[in-house]
């Protein structure tokens, strides 16, 4: 095998193994993305209206978005992680400055892009559905928030939980985390179309 | 079945800890029951709903804890590295005022009701002038020599107009958003001045006298807009007899001045809970200046002084901050201003370096009428 095919095999392994790392929220993985593509974003920001804050507001959401790309079943990436992460900040940066009326020229960027726009749009469903569920974690009010996400988000047991929270006994526990989770499924789901 | 232990089951059952048994007696009771089978079909998109969520949380608090590692270790330079202003032009902004004062009867009566007004010490005394009026000479001599023109640089305050009151400002958004005290805006314009002695244009945007806290906004085109600001806005109360330091504008020359002390009590004047009471000796000139904790956190507004007691004085807490920021959508005319309070605090520095920093996003602020 000629050894730039080698070297090619090589590096799409390092990508698919980064992906495999974001979507095990290693950190190891998340650094590397920071290291190998942040400046690329920064400089492509700065350059067309933005400052430094924005451009690690964007590199953050891109995250986001590429980690919710790699959960997706139907998940191939058919081009670099680097022209993905920049095609997808490109996208937010666009939607940004026009929500803020500031675009006019095209944007200038020497980087190479592909359109996201479809992915995009299964992203923002699930951004919606992240919003829905963080809202209404929200309203919950304590201590129910902090004892489902006990529960459910850090997975700990109905004894631990009861004693964390000053319950007398598990039973207790367990019937103030159902009044909660109750309440947690009706603010959800009066938000959250199912089937949509 | 009562409600508890059916939802109870069917957790057990979508997680898989039902036996065998168990699991197909479930099923016979949802094949037989539509409602039990739509809270299974439902719960488990609910549940899948928790899970996406919470994993998506991590990886969210991962990325950001990773940022702020490598902005900490000095991965990137997020602030850009002012470049050195030429000599003449250091020269040149530090004694602008006084040219001001030279050239319009008018500006110097401003500069002298402001100091009146704010009670400022030690007052300009005549020699000083005529030092600095030499210096003047010098550089207005460079500057023809040079073929600029002299009027370009005068002060921002408009003719006729009075300063009448002062005080110090910061900036919580790098688009030129400063936040003072509400009574250090008396007049109905203002203008800031930054560490440099550079004066920038600037437009009242919200004034909240119960809090005594108000947001300007930097309108000028000098203004150089920094990368990021280097302190986050605290979110939660602040432990007493913390350390504190501030850093301010108490003078009339407009050189930025260090304090540090305590915290002293977690509620203000008659146990007002919008604020603290901290140990710092504060002079007038101090009103509308940041207080940090020893992690680089803006935690609080200094605002007022007890009368009698030295060294004593409140400061507004930073949460405030963040409700003038959100009050900010509930008005017609400021619904659309879009303000990122900074979130991150360099720390791995020390205090002198920190403070060399610092005083770049801390601003001198003037009103005028």
């Amino acid at each position: 095998m000629p050894e730039i095919r080698i070297n090619t095999l090589k590096a799409e392994l390092n990508e698919q193994a980064l992906l495999k790392g974001l979507a095990q929220n290693d950190s190891k993985a998340v650094e590397t993305l920071y290291k190998s593509h942040f400046t690329m974003i920064q400089h492509f920001v700065e350059n067309n209206n933005g400052s430094f804050d924005d451009a690690r507001d964007i590199f953050q959401e891109a995250m986001i978005a590429l980690y919710e790309k790699v959960q997706l079943d139907s998940f191939v990436l058919t081009c670099q992680i680097k022209t993905y992460l920049f095609s997808i900040c490109k996208h937010l940066w666009l939607k940004r400055l026009q929500q803020m009326g500031k675009y006019s020229s095209p944007l200038s960027a020497h980087e190479e892009s592909i359109s996201v726009e479809m992915d995009m749009g299964q992203i923002e469903k699930k951004d919606a559905a992240f919003a829905i569920m963080d809202r209404s974690l929200n309203s919950l009010g304590e201590p129910c928030k902090s004892l489902l996400e006990g529960y459910y988000l850090n997975k700990k047991g109905m004894q631990e939980l009861a004693s964390q929270f000053g319950y007398t006994n598990a039973d207790n526990a367990k019937n103030q985390k159902y009044k909660c989770l109750m309440r947690l499924k009706k603010l959800f789901f009066a938000q959250y179309n199912i089937g949509d | 079945m009562e409600d508890i232990q059916l939802l109870e089951t069917i957790e057990k059952y979508l997680s898989g800890e039902l036996s065998d048994q168990e699991r197909a007696q479930f099923d016979v009771i949802r094949q037989k029951s539509a409602d039990i089978d739509q809270m299974v079909v439902e719960h488990k998109l609910f549940l899948d709903q928790m899970e996406a969520y919470a994993k998506r949380k991590n990886v969210a608090h991962t990325s950001q804890q990773v940022f702020s590692t490598l902005l900490a270790n000095g991965e990137w330079a997020p602030i850009e590295a002012a470049a050195e202003p030429t000599k003449i032009i250091q020269l040149w902004s530090k004694y602008k005022k006084v040219i001001a004062i030279a050239a319009s009867f008018g500006g110097f009566f401003a500069i002298i009701t402001s100091i009146i007004v704010m009670y400022l010490s030690p007052s300009l005394n005549g020699s000083q002038l005529l030092q600095l009026s030499k210096a003047v000479e010098v550089i207005k001599k460079n500057q023809q020599a040079q073929g600029h023109l002299l009027n370009e640089v005068k002060t921002k305050v408009p003719e006729n107009a009075k300063l009448i009151s002062g005080g110090s400002g910061f900036l919580i958004d790098t688009k030129g958003y400063i936040i003072t005290n509400a009574h250090v805006l008396k007049g109905n314009g203002a203008i800031v001045i930054n560490s440099k002695g550079q004066e920038l244009n600037a437009t009242i945007i919200y004034s909240d006298i119960t809090n005594d806290l108000a947001l300007l906004k930097i309108e000028d085109k000098d203004y150089k807009q920094p990368k990021t600001i280097p302190y986050a806005i605290r979110r939660k109360i602040s432990d007493l007899g913390e350390e504190i330091f501030t850093l301010g504008f108490p003078r009339n020359d407009n050189d930025i001045v260090y304090g540090k002390g305590y915290l002293s009590a977690q509620t203000g004047y008659e146990g007002d809970s919008s604020s603290y009471q901290i140990q710092i000796s504060a002079n007038p000139g101090y009103s509308g200046a940041p207080i940090f904790n020893a992690n680089g956190e803006l935690i609080g507004v200094i605002s007022s002084r007890q009368k009698l007691a030295e060294g004593v004085a409140f400061a507004v807490k930073s949460t405030e901050i963040i409700d003038v920021v959100n009050a900010l959508k509930g008005n017609e005319r400021t619904k659309d201003i879009i303000i990122k309070l900074p979130k991150y605090s360099s720390t791995n520095r020390n205090r002198k370096s920190q403070l060399d920093n610092l005083k770049n996003f801390m601003y001198s602020v003037r009103s005028f009428n």
